[in-house]
């Protein structure tokens, strides 16, 4: 089951120079938000800064993780 | 690529994109949101007016699966405007509390004097409403 500071760990490691604060909504283990700032995300769409943190994790977004809500942004 | 014509389900979505101005899937139906992100969006499009196709991909699993190969974006709901993947809840709620997505339903609004088609859910297999 994925966890909070798992999942914070895989963003920060995926993403140079990401910060990620996640914190699990329901403490269920499947419904997370994350708040994540990151350089790589200068210059992109909304839609294109989620996607490159959706894509970390795959299939795994609406099957062992139900929901991952996202707040990006570019320092 | 995926051949449309072996898929129909992927072409019925494209169409319904296509054809709607401002288009939702989601989980359960407006009227009977079966989510609480579909329906916080759902509240946001009515407190703006907006005139809407909604997609219930509930019915068939297949429909969230082509949805999300097209749209390369995995969860639910998913809002099109104009044809393009504006986003899921948190980019909408976003958007809503800093005025842009009124300002982008509002343009749409104006661009489209004619009533939005609505899409044929008999031949779409996907389940269709306008709120």
């Amino acid at each position: 089951m994925p966890d909070a500071a798992s999942i914070k760990a895989r963003i920060e490691a995926a993403i140079p120079g990401a910060k990620a604060d996640v914190d699990d909504w329901t403490g269920g283990g499947d419904h997370f938000r994350a708040t994540v700032v990151a350089e790589a995300f200068t210059g992109l769409s909304r839609i294109q800064q989620h996607r490159l943190v959706y894509e970390i994790f795959g299939q795994e977004i609406g099957g062992p993780i139900h929901a991952l809500s996202l707040t990006t942004i570019s320092p | 690529m995926t051949d449309q014509h072996d898929n129909p389900i992927r072409q019925a979505i494209t169409d319904a994109i296509a054809e709607n101005e401002v288009i939702l899937f989601m989980k359960g139906s407006p009227e009977a949101p079966a989510c609480g992100f579909s329906a916080r969006t759902v509240g946001i499009l009515q407190s703006l007016d907006t005139r809407f196709a909604a997609v219930d991909v509930l019915p068939d699993p297949r429909i969230r699966q082509e949805l999300s190969e097209l749209s390369q974006w995995p969860t639910i709901p998913q809002l099109f405007v104009g044809g393009e993947l504006v986003g899921g809840c948190d980019i909408v709620t976003e958007m809503f509390e800093t005025g842009e997505l009124a300002e982008l339903l509002g343009a749409e609004q104006q661009a489209d004097v004619s009533d939005p088609a609505v899409a044929d859910g008999a031949t779409l297999q996907i389940e269709n409403r306008l709120s």
